[in-house]
């Protein structure tokens, strides 16, 4: 027997009826399409956030307040940031921030609303791997003794200086007059944080001119990053910064009020909490795939009762139940495997389009296309085996008699 | 090789599994046909012919009792060989033609080579062999038409040469001329006439005498048995059917 000429009869019998033929694969178009674009959807989110994390410097422990507990936000402090940098071995330096409201600059004429202004301490370009472009950062005395001046995002000198070299020209943020020693270099946009368009001043003129709503507790700091020597010793600076922070605050370590993370562990925890959405789609993705499976065997079905007498006379004429189970079989097969290969190419086309203007960030998945294409096969087979049962079962005497 | 092409021993055929229930569609059928003859089961509805004829086609399989066709018993054969049988020792020519609608008149008589286990000949050759049959029944002109731009007496035609294209010993006719004009049933009985002539075996079920008497020898069934094997008129199948 030759299953090249079975393929052919599957064709013929598939071809005899396009319009339903295709619609029976627009199931599985769409199930298998939305796989692929499903995942290139979550893949490119949790590169966002990888890119994101990673972007904060290399070998980072980030400390921040423990959320949930009430004034926990108010204990993390600059002191602790020095002592941290005082007491703990292995650390390359760190950099406590905080971040008041938004200001108002005016400079060289020139007025801009709501401009992010962030305290650092004066290690923040090597914590946070951003460089200068010209002039200096503060340093650890100009930030103890409040000096009043500011380095400024490479983007936000060109808003205000433009061609000017912006070295010592002075700027006013919200009432306080600084004076710009350096300009960083261009970083970007990255995970919606325009580093260009930021003023950077020392923590302790933050402190002083910017906190003025919270009264209490004026030095408290958002974060402290610290830059650990090496990947080895995250965990001995993890440690040793635990258990500093946990005496300092007075805190059983086991129950502190204070967080550290490695980059690893913000990574893993966005992506927890994008891994609902994630499994969400999966299952929207996966029913749809289910529902074009069942699409075929319906069709498949009605396929083989509208034919029961061409059945009939192919089983009276010779051919063994096999052969006809292996016809339809193959017929639902190739509406599977044709589903599922236009569902790639919309798949990883809709992917394309959603990256470009969708707003939002795509990564098409390499191992998606040929996991659709197997289960698309899966598909075939399993919904196409019950109804190809039924053709090869069919008593010939019987179907030769249907009308 | 025997003279003998069928032989039936003591067939039944039972529909019921209860014992008070049980029917018998064939109650201990003892018959033989000859290679060359030409052969006619008659017999009213409920005699047990279309079961009769079910069996001789290899489509049903006897209760009890044995069936000898072409020297090989096919009483316990499974489906898959019951299937090889139908497609190497029995031609169908079937009441309604059963030709399938999407395939052209060719095609359709090379259906049966499509299902032969047997060593298969290349496709031109297999091509040729068709054209030839289809010559054979006079539609070589007619080769590409599809069966619904056919007359039913062609349509006919094309349904024999598709049962003559694996040269089987047995040709079943059954009700060949059932769904024809008088005019075409002649064609078609002077094309069997024809091929009995050159030495095929044929065996038809028909309810019609004039169609009947075309053959050499007419059996006629009743309560599943054979009761008379008359040749010509004093059979009483023939009788039966005439007075009705």
């Amino acid at each position: 027997m030759n299953y090249s000429r079975i393929l052919r009869i599957a064709w013929d019998g598939l071809m005899l009826n396009k319009v339903r033929s295709f619609l029976t694969t627009l199931g599985v178009i769409i199930g298998v399409a939305s796989v692929i674009v499903m995942m290139s959807v979550s893949a490119g989110a949790e590169a966002a956030i990888a890119e994101q994390i990673n972007s904060l410097g290399a070998n980072l422990l980030i400390v921040s307040p423990m959320r949930g507990i009430p004034g926990a936000s108010r204990t993390l402090l600059y002191e602790d940031a020095e002592a941290i940098g005082e007491a703990v071995t292995g650390i390359v330096g760190f950099s406590a921030e905080q971040t008041p409201a938004p200001q108002t600059i005016k400079a060289n004429g020139i007025t801009l609303e709501s401009i992010a202004v962030v305290g650092t301490s004066a290690d923040f370009p090597q914590v946070r791997d951003y460089p200068l472009a010209e002039g200096t950062y503060f340093s650890d005395e100009d930030n103890d003794r409040k000096l009043k001046v500011a380095v400024i995002g490479s983007g936000l000198a060109v808003d205000l200086f433009g061609e000017e070299s912006a070295l010592g020209q002075t700027i006013t943020v919200g009432n306080t007059k600084l004076t710009v020693i350096g300009v960083m270099a261009s970083k970007g946009v990255v995970a919606d944080v325009d580093y260009d368009g930021r003023v950077y001043v020392p923590i302790n003129v933050v402190f002083q001119k910017f906190m003025t709503t919270s009264l209490m507790n004026k030095d408290s700091v958002r974060t402290i990053y610290i830059k650990v020597e090496s990947q080895e010793k995250l965990d001995s600076v993890t440690m040793q910064v635990q258990n500093l922070l946990a005496t300092r605050h007075d805190v059983d370590p086991a129950k502190p009020d204070f967080t550290i993370q490695t980059q690893q562990d913000v990574i893993a925890t966005q992506e927890a909490t994008t891994a609902a959405f994630r499994d969400l789609l999966a299952w929207v993705a996966g029913i749809s795939l289910l529902v074009g499976g069942i699409g075929i065997m319906n069709i498949m079905l009605v396929s083989v009762t509208e034919r029961t007498r061409e059945i009939g006379l192919r089983i009276a004429i010779g051919a063994h139940p096999s052969y006809v189970r292996a016809q339809f079989l193959l017929e639902s097969m190739i509406l599977s495997l044709a589903g599922g290969a236009m569902g790639v190419v919309i798949g990883v086309a809709a992917s394309i389009l959603f990256g470009a203007f969708g707003g939002m960030r795509t990564q098409i998945v390499p191992l998606s296309i040929p996991l659709a294409f197997v289960a698309a096969a899966g598909i075939g087979i399993f919904f196409g085996y019950y109804p190809a049962g039924q053709a090869a079962k069919l008593d010939p005497i019987v179907a030769l008699r249907h009308e | 090789m025997t003279a003998t092409l069928i032989e039936v021993k003591d067939l039944k055929k039972v529909y019921g599994v209860e014992e008070d229930s049980a029917v018998y569609a064939l109650d201990g059928m003892n018959a033989s046909v000859d290679r060359g003859e030409f052969a006619a089961i008659m017999g009213p509805s409920g005699s047990g012919k279309s079961t009769l004829m079910n069996i001789l086609g290899c489509l049903d399989t006897p209760s009890a009792g044995q069936y000898i066709l072409d020297g090989r018993d096919v009483s316990g054969l499974s489906k898959d060989d019951l299937a090889d049988v139908r497609n190497q020792k029995i031609g169908f020519i079937f009441q309604s033609f059963n030709l399938l609608p999407r395939l052209s008149a060719l095609d359709n008589v090379m259906l049966p080579l499509l299902y032969d286990t047997r060593e298969a000949q290349p496709q031109e050759m297999q091509r040729q062999r068709a054209i030839a049959a289809l010559e054979s029944v006079g539609l070589g002109h007619r080769t590409g038409h599809h069966p619904n731009q056919l007359s039913g007496g062609q349509q006919q035609r094309v349904a024999i040469a598709r049962a003559l294209i694996n040269q089987p010993p047995l040709i079943l006719a059954d009700e060949p001329t059932g769904n024809l004009d008088s005019r075409s049933s002649v064609e078609i009985m002077d094309l069997l006439h024809d091929l009995h002539k050159q030495g095929a075996t044929i065996v038809m079920v028909t309810h019609e005498p004039d169609i009947a008497r075309h053959a050499g020898r007419i059996l006629c069934v009743r309560d599943g048995r054979l009761i008379s094997d008359g040749r010509g008129g004093n059979n009483p199948c023939l009788a039966r059917e005439v007075s009705a």
